[in-house]
């Protein structure tokens, strides 16, 4: 916050800032939502911090409870696992979908269709 | 208001940092999980400002302050996050006091040389004072000037 000025002499040095991601940015999302009005200085701070939060327990639970724990990989997969099976993410059901395969949906749907037939028989 | 949709997305760079951070050494995080992520994030925000937004209209409040925010993530079942959250406030206020007490000082320099000329500049001061507390980013610009 005090890029501008070089005479602050209470300047502290980047290692111990204790957020990383941008406010300003962070209140853009904030004021993109259109009941809010005005943010002070503490609920952008936290916000922030929260989202750094959310996005470090996102990875790791997505990690811990994934498939690629040997192989040392997290995938578009086991997120998709974790937003699907732990409660407090499924505000995130809409942005991660599960992904399936066109063969295996096109199966499902005949097998929808067939069954469908057999009791309309 | 932000003007292009990718106004919305949070810094990839900082985004894949902070996921680094949280996984054990060695651990490779797909494109597609990294995007992932970053999209999660920012519906975490809208999801927690609109969360927030609620506590402060139900106590009629138009600005949002840290309770809305703390309030929010109990009710999105975060409760894990408001400890730290709350040891977080309490470094950044600290700082933010540390800050203020050196600007208030240089102020005060300041008013002692324009004191003579204009009575005025006092009140515009103190206005700026209140536009501080709601404004974090505008707060060093004026001293920058002298």
């Amino acid at each position: 916050m005090s890029r501008n000025n070089p005479n602050k002499d209470s300047q502290t040095p980047d290692a111990k800032k204790s957020i990383s991601l941008p406010v300003s940015r962070v209140r853009l999302i904030m004021k993109s939502s259109p009941d809010v009005s005005s943010i002070n200085q503490d609920a952008l701070f936290l916000t922030t911090k929260a989202t750094e939060l959310f996005v470090q327990h996102l990875a790791l639970s997505s990690f811990n409870n994934g498939s690629g724990k040997d192989s040392n990989t997290l995938e578009y997969s086991d997120l998709a696992k974790t937003t699907e099976e732990n409660e407090t993410f499924h505000f995130l059901t809409d942005i991660l979908p599960k992904k399936i395969l066109a063969r295996d949906y096109l199966k499902t749907l005949e097998q929808m269709q067939e069954e469908e037939e057999e009791a309309d028989l | 208001m932000a003007e292009r949709p990718e106004d919305l997305n949070l810094p990839n760079a900082v985004i894949t940092r902070i996921i680094k951070e949280a996984l054990p050494d060695g651990v490779n995080v797909s494109k597609e999980a990294r995007r992932a992520i970053s999209q999660a994030a920012s519906v975490f925000v809208l999801y927690a400002t609109s969360c927030a937004n609620n506590f402060a209209m139900k106590a009629k409040r138009k600005t949002l302050n840290a309770g809305d925010v703390l309030a929010a993530m109990e009710e999105m079942e975060f409760e894990r996050f408001m400890e730290p959250l709350r040891e977080a406030l309490e470094v950044y206020k600290k700082d933010q006091k540390g800050k203020k007490e050196v600007s208030e000082q240089k102020r005060k320099d300041k008013e002692k040389k324009v004191d003579s000329e204009n009575d005025k500049s006092r009140e515009d001061d103190e206005a700026d004072e209140e536009e501080q507390q709601q404004c974090m980013e505008e707060e060093p610009e004026e001293e920058v000037e002298n």
